[in-house]
């Protein structure tokens, strides 16, 4: 498994480590009410769960068994997946923490970093989806 | 492939069916108390139960004793996040329409069932995202 794929499930365990602890809080209180702010938790649940754990372990997994190409970097623009790790994350937590604030641009700002990342990511694998032999 | 991912695969294809029957019964007039349990049947019980099943056959080797971590802590993570979803799946239409002491407890205990699922899983698996 390749470094950046390290970093993108390693990345996804954490989110779904945190996102299985909000939803975790929620449905408890849903249970045995304790905590009335637990509903708060949904979006940073929703959040850490699609994104950060769903998409960014398929991205990573995506990076390591795509056919490499013959020449030049293996696979492809390094730099460019790098940028990817740091944008999704960073825009995942910016709108999870959207949870626990009342900064209404955290959440604009996370999204268009979380798409970035995606367009980034896209970018830099296309040519890497094709038949082995080329 | 192994006999754990079978099982995890082959229980998340019949998430996968449930989850759909149940979306049809939502559109037919089931009460949308059961909208939570259709959306986490599928996209825990069918995708991350999938996703579990699959990591643990083709990741890197943990070692050459133990190539797929402790068997006995992957087998706690099929268990635990099955029963934790099955008491969900039970308990949380019912403390919907008509809260009580039991569903309560059942829903708490479902939520720490699903909890301990992931972080076991985490446990056994961060070691085999490696290089090699």
């Amino acid at each position: 498994m390749p470094r950046l794929s390290i970093w993108f499930v390693r990345a996804s365990f954490i989110h779904l480590f945190l996102g299985l602890t909000f939803g975790g809080l929620i449905l408890a209180n849903k249970g045995i009410p304790f905590a009335p702010w637990a509903w708060n938790l949904f979006p940073a649940h929703m959040e850490t769960l699609l994104l950060g754990w769903m998409v960014q372990l398929a991205m990573g997994i995506s990076f390591w068994i795509l056919p490499r190409f013959r020449s030049g970097p293996r696979r492809g623009n390094m730099n460019t997946i790098r940028a990817a790790v740091v944008l999704l994350n960073t825009g995942v937590v910016m709108v999870a923490i959207q949870s626990f604030t009342d900064v209404t641009w955290l959440v604009l700002t996370g999204r268009i970093l979380e798409t970035s990342a995606i367009l980034l990511f896209i970018m830099a694998s296309w040519r890497r989806v094709k038949p082995l032999e080329i | 492939m192994p006999l754990l991912t079978r099982t995890f695969i082959k229980t998340a294809m019949v998430y996968f069916v449930l989850a759909l029957s149940l979306g049809i019964l939502l559109t037919l007039g089931v009460p949308n108390s059961f909208f939570p349990i259709y959306i986490h049947l599928l996209v825990f019980g069918w995708l991350t139960q999938l996703i579990f099943g699959v990591i643990y056959w083709m990741f890197p080797k943990y070692s050459k004793e133990l190539p797929r971590g402790h068997d006995v802590l992957s087998w706690i993570v099929y268990w635990t996040l099955n029963i934790g979803l099955i008491l969900r799946a039970i308990a949380e239409p019912q403390q919907s329409s008509q809260a009580g002491n039991l569903f309560g407890v059942l829903l708490v205990a479902s939520a720490v069932l699903q909890w301990l699922a992931g972080l076991v899983f985490i446990t056994n698996t961060w070691q085999r995202v490696k290089e090699k």
